[in-house]
């Protein structure tokens, strides 16, 4: 279920539109105004706190040489905004190479995670053979071990196979996330019988059920596990940094670890990096808000 | 695709191969087991040897755990990954419940400030925690305002403790949407006549927090108290930025799991001590889970 389907009640209510500010709650009753202004200026507050320090970089990373960033008090938009700051990450370390690094990681991520998490999901949920608990009890197992903890181990594997240091060995270990085989699994289940059983009497076979009849249905679990693939595999942070070791093959996380490391005192530089990393999932989460709010609510279950 | 190559008149009986449903399961079971349970199993031999990266290294026994018991960077570690839990867990458990109550209403605009506030879960640790080392910095903005108003200037990432606690309110900022949209989910189904029967009784906000939402959300608090408590225990990132790859003045901002990465990892890793460590992160981890849990439990009887 969507988390949000179930948290917005009813759209705009008709209230809104009235010449006086009367203005009910999704019961009907009137909200008074002082506590409306209340809540208004908590918002406000909770806002500027949350996004003023996205703000805040990137007003940094508009500010020029000759802009004093330090003043007190602070200046919040910059006198002469300028792409210098961007120009000038791109001289100093390979950040396009990095970002096609995640890109590439991510969008890989995401079709194995797809693809994988489905097949499994619905050998869990769909298909009778010996061993299906087994196989369940292991996703499960397999989920409650803290990654943190093993990474090392992850990483001597990595060098047993000879993918150290490659992007390859970057995405493996979470390229099919027993998380995401368990939401598929779910998603199929609460699907109704009858409409495979009557592919199933028309002689449609596993794969043919599986492709035309099951997975259509689960659309939107798909695009969660999409979406979820896709952040996680451009954010992480600590695997690569264990990964990685040749600075060509970086990603953006790492990149910019790298260069906070070495131009710390360069704060316009790092902000302008910050903002390269962070903005192409802010558009994301701008246009399918929908899919994040509801994986938080079916990603939480995992407890 | 052996399947659909059956000829019509078997096709009733041999529709399901019974290799097919191993086929679907393979790529997930090969990857869980390959770089997750393998690497699990091998954490648990290895800290019983003093394998070193490239040194295949022999069974020692408890050597290692014994050699933890006198590693003063062991101690720091645990200390700080514990008063991470202490410090970050409470204010997860509240925070967020306050955060999904305004904006629980559905007045206008109040999906922009939904989506507003989730906004720092969207974005990698690395950019959060740069944006909040640059915030706090000697010169940065937080140090103008407090300056302006008269406060003065805090070094904020100078002092051990501080830098201890500005991470931690990173990790809290950064928690704050996720664990908003969990509470929102259970926030929806307390029944509303609740509310309205304690209103009529004459109880005040306050009180009709404490004895109608907290109650109803109970289970709700229990499992984001779970979650962030693991979570917690388990912090690197936050800490390895803002206090540095070495863990602050003299280390002693080092984490448990920042410890086992500069033990673990390089070409002189020692894999094998590196893993004993891990192997406490595992239990702590387990521990914590089986307290929240009995917790729920206690209170529930």
């Amino acid at each position: 279920m969507s988390v949000l389907e179930k948290v917005r009640p009813a759209p705009q209510q008709p209230a809104a539109t009235a010449r006086e500010p009367r203005i009910t709650d999704e019961n009907g009753r009137r909200i008074r105004v002082w506590e409306l202004v209340l809540r208004y200026l908590l918002l406000l507050g909770v806002l500027a706190l949350t996004v003023g320090p996205f703000l805040w970089q990137l007003s940094t990373s508009l500010k020029g040489p000759t802009e004093d960033i330090f003043s007190s008090p602070p200046r919040f938009l910059p006198s002469d905004p300028t792409p210098h700051n961007y120009e000038r990450v791109a001289e100093t370390i390979p950040v396009w190479d990095y970002a096609l690094n995640s890109l590439k990681v991510a969008l890989a991520n995401v079709v194995t995670n797809c693809v994988g998490a489905a097949l499994a999901g619905y050998a869990l949920a769909r298909l009778r053979y010996r061993g299906r608990r087994v196989a369940t009890l292991v996703f499960i197992l397999t989920m409650l071990v803290p990654v943190e903890g093993i990474i090392i181990a992850q990483f001597t594997t990595m060098r047993e196979l000879g993918l150290n240091n490659t992007l390859i060995g970057v995405l493996l270990p979470g390229c099919v996330s027993a998380l995401n085989v368990l939401l598929m699994r779910n998603a199929f289940l609460n699907l109704p019988y009858e409409i495979e059983e009557a592919a199933y009497v028309d002689g449609a076979n596993v794969w043919q059920r599986f492709l035309r009849i099951a997975l259509p249905a689960v659309k939107g679990t798909l695009a969660v596990v999409a979406i979820f693939a896709f952040m996680g595999a451009w954010d992480d942070f600590l695997w690569p940094l264990i990964v990685l070791s040749d600075p060509a093959n970086f990603t953006l996380t790492i990149g910019l670890n790298y260069l906070h490391g070495t131009f710390a005192n360069d704060e316009r530089l790092v902000a302008a990096g910050t903002i390269i990393a962070v903005a192409p999932l802010i558009v994301l989460f701008a246009c399918l808000q929908r899919y994040f709010f509801r994986g938080v609510g079916e990603g939480a279950v995992k407890g | 695709m052996a399947s659909t190559a059956v000829s019509s008149g078997a096709r009733r009986i041999r529709r399901q191969l019974p290799t097919s449903p191993w086929l679907f399961a393979a790529p997930g079971l090969l990857i869980a087991g390959a770089f997750i349970l393998y690497p699990f199993v091998s954490t648990l031999v290895n800290a019983f040897t003093d394998r070193r990266t490239l040194v295949p290294g022999e069974f020692v026994g408890l050597a290692n755990f014994r050699e933890l018991l006198h590693d003063d960077m062991f101690w720091i570690g645990l200390r700080n990954s514990s008063l991470y839990v202490l410090g970050v867990v409470p204010a997860l458990v509240l925070l967020p419940l306050l955060l999904a109550l305004l904006v629980h209403k559905s007045i206008p605009g109040i999906t922009f400030f939904r989506s507003a506030f989730y906004t720092p879960v969207v974005a990698s640790i690395v950019v959060v925690g740069l944006i909040w080392v640059w915030m706090l910095d000697e010169r940065g903005l937080v140090n103008s305002l407090l300056e302006t108003v008269g406060v003065g200037r805090i070094g904020f990432l100078s002092d051990q403790w501080l830098i201890l606690l500005s991470a931690m309110a990173v990790t809290v900022w950064k928690g704050l949407g996720y664990y908003m949209i969990i509470y929102l989910a259970a926030l929806a189904n307390v029944p509303r006549e609740l509310h309205e029967a304690a209103a009529v009784d004459g109880a005040g906000p306050v009180r009709r927090f404490l004895s109608v939402t907290v109650p109803a959300v109970r289970s709700t608090m229990v499992l984001v108290a779970a979650l962030a408590s693991v979570a917690a225990f388990k912090v690197f990132s936050e800490v390895y930025l803002m206090a540095g790859p070495s863990g602050g003045p003299a280390g002693e901002d080092t984490t448990l799991v920042m410890l086992v990465q500069r033990t673990g990892t390089g070409l002189t890793g020692r894999v094998g001590y590196a893993s004993a460590i891990s192997v406490v992160v595992f239990a702590v981890t387990l521990v914590l889970m089986l307290l929240v849990l009995r917790a729920d439990r206690k209170e529930e009887s």
